[in-house]
C-alpha cells in the first residue's frame, strides 16, 4: 500500500429518508478543520436513491465536492449494499480519512466497510486531531507526520485512548453524534458533483426488508436542546415528571432523563441521556433526582453549567455539578419555577 | 441446527467501578461478568434451541480464566464451550480479533452465529459485523428480536427512530441488543455439570486461513498513541438549603450567568 497515494478528507453523508442526518453536516464541519492543515478537500459520499438533491446542503455545510451513488438498491439503508457503495469510492478515490457517524447505520457500515478494505476503524470518536505518531518521538522509531489522532473514551467513559493508524489508509474513525461543531452554512455554495455507480447485483449478502417500523415520533430532539431539565428515578414516578416540565417551560428548555427512567417506562428511549442514550452538550443541564452513574455522566459532562439536585449528599453527580443541592426535589424544583417566572415577568 | 455465540469476559463497569486513590480505574479489584450483549445473544440461543432444537457452542477469545464465561455459558444451556487463547493473540484490536474469531469459526459447522453488538470494555460494535465480513455471510447488527422461518432468520433490527424487521438465508451473523431479552439464570444441575465439562482450548495453530500478519498486537492496524485514565471536571459548589433559598441561589446564578 503506498501511503502517499491516499488524499482527502471524506464523510459518509448519512440520509435517512432523503434527508440529511445532523450527523453528516456535524462531520463536515470536522473535516473542513481537519483539511486545513493537511491543505486538502473535503468530499462528501452520498449514497441513497433519488438523492441529488440533498448535494446543496452538504455544499453549504462545507463538502468541496460530493461523489454521488444513486442507486435504487439503496432507498432503506441495507448493510452490504451500503458496504458496497462506500467501499468502492474508497477503492476507486483513496481517501486518506473517512469519517462516519457512531449511528445505527456507520456502527455496522464502518465496521463492514473497514473490514472490506483491510484498514484500522476507531469506534465511536469524542476528539480527532492532525499530529504525530508516535505523539513523543522515539530514537528508532519513525515519528510519522500528519496522521490522524483519534480519542475515544473507553471502559464506560472511565478512561480515554488516543488511536493512530500509521500504516494502513484510508483512516477510519466512527465519531459520536453531538460532539462535532457544524460551520455556519456558506450561502449559495456549490460542490463539483461526481456521479459514481460500481452496479449492484443481490446476492445472498443482500438482506430482505419485509417492513419498516418508524417510532410515532412528536418529541424535540434533545441533541439541539439549550436547556436540559432531566430527570432520574429519584423523581419517583411518571406522573411526577410534571414538576420537571413545569421547569423546562417556565425556563424555556426541553425535559430528558436517565436510563432507569427509560427501564421503568416512565419516558421513551429517544430522551436518554448517556452512554447508551444521546450525549448532550447543553447550556444547562438540571440533574434532578440523578444519581449520576458514570453512564449517565459520559453523557451530559460536557455541558456548560451543571445543576444537580438530590436528596442523597453522597450521590456522584455532585462530582460534576457546578452547582449541587442537597435536599428535597418535590420541594426545590416547584420553588424554582416559581421564581424564574417572576423574573422573567420582572424583566 | 447448529448456533455459536460468541462471548466476551469484561471488568463489570455497571456499579462495580473501583478506583485508586488517585483517582485512576483499579482494574485488579473490578469483578469480571460475561459482557451483557453477549449474555442476551446466548438467551437467543438458548431460546431457540428450546423451541426449534438446536445445538449451542459458545466461544470466547482471552486469557485462560476467561474460560469461566464459558462455563457459566454452559451451566445455563450451552452445549460445547471453545476457548481461544495464545499469546501472540494478545493486544489485538478489532480488525485483528476479527480475524482470530473467523479463523476459529472456519472449523464449526454453523448456521447462525451470535455476537452481542457490543463489549461495555471497549464499547466499539465493531467485531461482530468485521467477522461476517471476514467470513463472507451476511451480518444483521442491532437484533432487539429474532425467530426462524424456514432456512432463514427474521430479524428485527433496531435503528435510532425505527426498526426493520428484515429477513437473512443462513448461515448468518446477528449482533444482539442487550434488551433482546432477560437471560435466565444457570441452573444448580448446570452449575454442577459444567464445573467438568470439557472445555476446547485453540491456540494459533488452530485457527484456519487466518495469516500471522492480521493477528494480535503486530497484526493490529490501530496503535494506541496514548491512554490515561480519565480525569474529570472537578467538583462544583454543593450547598444544603432549605427549598426556599435553594430556588433563590439557583436563580441568582443563573441571573448571574444571564441564562435568565
Amino acid at each position: 500500500m503506498n501511503l502517499e497515494e491516499y488524499k482527502g478528507v471524506f464523510v459518509f453523508a448519512q440520509q435517512v429518508d432523503n434527508q440529511n442526518s445532523g450527523i453528516a453536516l456535524e462531520l463536515l464541519g470536522e473535516a473542513k478543520r481537519l483539511a486545513a492543515p493537511l491543505n486538502t478537500e473535503v468530499t462528501a459520499v452520498l449514497i441513497g436513491s433519488d438523492v441529488k438533491g440533498l448535494c446543496d446542503e452538504l455544499a453549504a455545510y462545507g463538502a468541496d465536492r460530493v461523489i454521488l451513488v444513486d442507486d435504487p438498491e439503496l432507498k432503506e439503508y441495507r448493510t452490504e449494499p451500503y458496504t458496497h457503495a462506500l467501499s468502492s469510492v474508497i477503492n476507486e478515490f483513496k481517501p486518506d480519512i473517512v469519517l462516519v457517524g457512531a449511528t445505527a447505520i456507520g456502527r455496522d457500515l464502518g465496521p463492514k466497510v473497514s473490514a472490506r478494505v483491510a484498514t484500522g476503524l476507531t469506534a465511536d470518536c469524542t476528539l480527532l486531531e492532525i499530529g504525530d505518531f508516535p505523539i513523543v518521538a522515539k530514537p528508532g522509531v519513525e515519528q510519522k507526520h500528519n496522521q490522524l489522532l483519534m480519542t475515544r473514551p473507553a471502559f464506560g467513559g472511565n478512561t480515554i485512548a488516543t488511536i493512530a493508524c500509521p500504516n494502513t489508509r484510508p483512516q477510519m474513525a466512527t465519531v459520536r453524534p453531538g460532539v462535532m461543531q457544524k460551520i455556519d452554512p456558506i450561502k449559495d455554495a456549490k460542490a463539483e458533483i461526481i456521479e459514481f455507480n460500481p452496479g449492484f447485483t443481490p446476492n445472498s449478502n443482500y438482506v430482505e426488508i419485509l417492513e419498516v417500523v418508524k417510532a410515532v415520533n412528536d418529541t424535540v430532539d434533545i441533541m439541539d436542546a439549550k436547556i436540559l431539565v432531566s430527570g432520574g428515578r429519584g423523581v419517583g414516578s411518571p406522573e411526577n415528571f410534571k414538576i420537571l416540565e413545569e421547569l423546562a417551560e417556565a425556563i424555556g428548555g426541553e425535559v430528558s432523563c436517565s436510563r432507569a427512567v427509560v427501564d421503568a417506562g416512565w419516558k421513551p428511549k429517544d430522551l436518554q441521556v448517556g452512554q447508551t442514550g444521546k450525549t448532550v452538550r447543553p447550556q444547562v443541564y438540571f440533574a434532578i433526582g440523578i444519581s449520576g452513574a458514570i453512564q449517565h455522566v459520559a453523557g451530559m459532562e460536557e455541558s456548560d453549567l451543571i445543576i444537580a439536585i438530590n436528596k442523597d449528599e453522597t450521590a456522584p453527580i455532585f462530582d460534576v455539578a457546578d452547582y449541587g443541592i442537597v435536599g428535597d426535589l418535590n420541594k426545590v424544583v416547584p420553588k424554582l419555577t416559581e421564581l424564574i417566572k417572576a423574573n422573567k415577568k420582572a424583566l | 441446527m447448529k448456533i455459536v455465540v460468541c462471548v466476551k469476559q469484561v471488568p463489570d463497569t455497571k456499579g462495580g467501578v473501583q478506583f485508586n486513590p488517585d483517582g485512576t480505574l483499579n482494574r485488579a479489584a473490578m469483578l469480571t461478568i460475561m459482557n451483557p450483549d453477549d449474555k442476551a445473544g446466548l438467551e437467543a440461543a438458548l431460546r431457540l434451541k428450546d423451541e426449534y432444537g438446536a445445538e449451542v457452542t459458545v466461544l470466547t477469545m482471552g486469557l485462560p480464566k476467561a474460560a469461566d464465561v464459558l462455563r457459566e455459558a454452559m451451566a445455563m444451556g450451552a452445549d460445547h464451550g471453545i476457548l481461544v487463547t495464545d499469546r501472540v493473540l494478545g493486544g489485538a484490536d478489532t480488525w485483528a480479533t476479527s480475524q482470530t474469531i473467523a479463523g476459529a469459526l472456519r472449523n464449526i459447522d454453523y448456521d447462525l452465529i451470535i455476537t452481542g453488538r457490543q463489549a461495555i470494555d471497549g464499547d466499539t460494535a465493531q467485531v461482530g459485523p468485521q467477522i461476517s465480513e471476514h467470513l463472507g455471510i451476511p451480518v444483521i447488527s442491532y437484533a432487539q428480536a429474532i425467530k426462524l422461518e424456514g432456512d432463514s432468520v427474521v430479524v428485527e433490527r433496531q435503528y435510532d427512530d425505527r426498526y426493520h424487521v428484515v429477513k437473512a438465508k443462513m448461515p448468518c451473523l446477528i449482533t444482539a441488543l442487550a434488551e433482546l431479552n432477560e437471560p435466565r439464570y444457570m441452573t444448580p444441575g448446570g452449575i454442577f455439570d459444567a464445573v467438568d465439562a470439557e472445555i476446547t482450548t485453540w491456540g494459533r495453530a488452530d485457527l484456519k486461513d487466518v495469516e500471522d500478519c492480521n493477528l494480535g498486537l503486530k497484526g493490529s492496524p490501530t496503535k494506541i498513541a496514548r491512554a490515561s485514565d480519565k480525569v474529570r471536571k472537578g467538583a462544583g459548589q454543593k450547598v444544603a438549603l432549605d427549598a426556599e433559598e435553594a430556588a433563590q441561589y439557583i436563580t441568582d446564578k443563573l441571573l448571574e450567568k444571564h441564562i435568565i
